[in-house]
């Protein structure tokens, strides 16, 4: 057993503890916390097996926004927690339900141990159409690309569910401004780090996006960078959030999948087929989706964190 | 044994666990975390298949990686949607309580929702 190996082991058993943690904290806020490392760690295992935009993806939003979303929600749930106790289900169907899951996990384990040899691959045919759209990343080739009615289509579902969040809104909040008003000491330690990190966290946020064309990185990982420091200057009451009836906000939601859209039909009329790109435009077609993408990423995600609107606009 | 079967069977083991705290933990933030445990585990088995199909100077096969992260994307909106909602019936109705059936705090929403 190599070193490599050794440390591979390591680094599951651990990934499997913070797991087991997760289910049988007593405390949801501890279970939030253990699924925030999890996270983080299981973005280290996405670096391992080389999926370096994976990893970035899986740290920023599984880990980071995930996990500032699962620790507000428990600490304003914390009353809830004694009632919960008390549902507890019988030894029965804890008996059941481990029964059912080792089963479900032997099940897996026995097909990944399985798997056919060689393993099938679509690389080299990721590789092949490259130069069709002049970008060197392949995972983001196939993003934007071989694959991209998944990425418009996934554009939507992050739209629908912004639309879902604010339908929760009472009737006097309604079109208002989302979540509660942060107040922070304006000399303090949250206010000075608000202040010192989004010019920094900006500029690498775009330029995780920008390097995405051709290095690990992208729209979803960029944009995830934006909006964490778009919360930071909120969470430190620097800033308020927008009230959602807002016009031009509205517009930056849906400016990323309504130009995918765009430039998918104009694929029908001009290139291919829907959301073919003409060849020799096929790199400022995808930049220009992309940088679109990004605002909408960076807003819908940061809306979605923020929750539903609370306060209505008139004070 | 190489380091893609420990993670394969890592991936394995997240998805029952996910499995069993989705089934048992009765309160719903809970349920929330274990779903996204299970989903973890099911996107680290794509992760295994693409390492394995590591072709054509790739560590990884980019279309498996891609899909995964769509996959990212979509379980956090989901879960976004879903806490609003616990938030939402928590704000209406003074608990999180899944059970059916019996009446909990019956009053008017203190919000005018």
């Amino acid at each position: 057993m190599t070193f490599a190996t050794f440390l591979e082991i390591m680094l599951a058993a651990v990934v499997l503890g913070l797991g087991i943690w997760t289910i049988v904290a007593r405390d949801t806020y501890a279970a939030a916390v253990g699924f925030i490392v999890y996270g983080l760690l299981v973005a280290l295992i996405w670096v391992r097996l080389d999926a370096v935009d994976v990893a970035l993806t899986e740290a920023a939003i599984g880990g980071g926004l995930g996990g500032v979303l699962l620790l507000g929600a428990a600490a304003r749930l914390r009353a809830t927690e004694v009632m919960a106790a008390a549902e507890a289900p019988g030894k029965g169907v804890c008996l059941g339900a481990a029964a059912l899951s080792a089963a479900v996990a032997v099940a897996i384990a026995s097909a990944v141990l399985q798997l056919p040899e060689p393993a099938p691959t679509l690389a080299p045919a990721a590789v092949a159409n490259a130069s069709a759209t002049g970008l060197a990343n392949p995972v983001t080739n196939v993003l934007m690309a071989f694959r991209a009615m998944d990425t418009m289509l996934e554009k939507v579902v992050l739209l629908l569910a912004i639309v879902g969040v604010w339908s929760l809104a009472s009737d006097r909040a309604w079109g208002g401004r989302p979540g509660p008003r942060h107040r922070s000491d304006p000399r303090g330690i949250l206010a000075f780090l608000a202040r010192l990190l989004p010019p920094v966290g900006i500029v690498v946020g775009i330029y995780v996006f920008w390097t995405g064309a051709n290095h690990p990185g992208g729209a979803f990982q960029g944009g995830a960078i934006l909006a964490a420091m778009w919360l930071l200057v909120i969470m430190a009451g620097l800033a308020d959030t927008p009230p959602v009836s807002n016009r031009l906000l509205r517009l930056v939601l849906i400016g990323g999948p309504g130009l995918f859209l765009l430039v998918g039909l104009g694929g029908i009329h001009f290139g291919p087929a829907f959301l073919g790109y003409p060849p020799t435009f096929a790199k400022p077609l995808i930049l220009g989706i992309e940088v679109a993408m990004v605002l909408t990423i960076a807003a819908t995600l940061g809306l979605l964190l923020a929750g539903a609107p609370e306060r209505s606009t008139e004070p | 044994m190489s380091g893609v079967t420990v993670f394969g069977l890592c991936a394995a083991a997240a998805v029952g666990l996910g499995l069993y705290g989705l089934i048992t933990n009765p309160q719903p933030l809970r349920k929330v975390i274990a779903f996204n445990l299970l989903g973890s585990g099911v996107f680290l088995l794509f992760g295994i298949v693409g390492r394995r199909g590591a072709a054509a100077g790739f560590g990884n096969d980019p279309v498996p990686q891609a899909l995964v992260i769509t996959g990212v994307v979509v379980a956090f909106s989901a879960t976004a949607l879903t806490i609003a909602l616990l938030l939402r019936l928590f704000q209406t109705s003074g608990s999180t309580s899944l059970r059916g059936g019996e009446p909990t705090r019956a009053g008017p929403d203190p919000s005018g929702g």
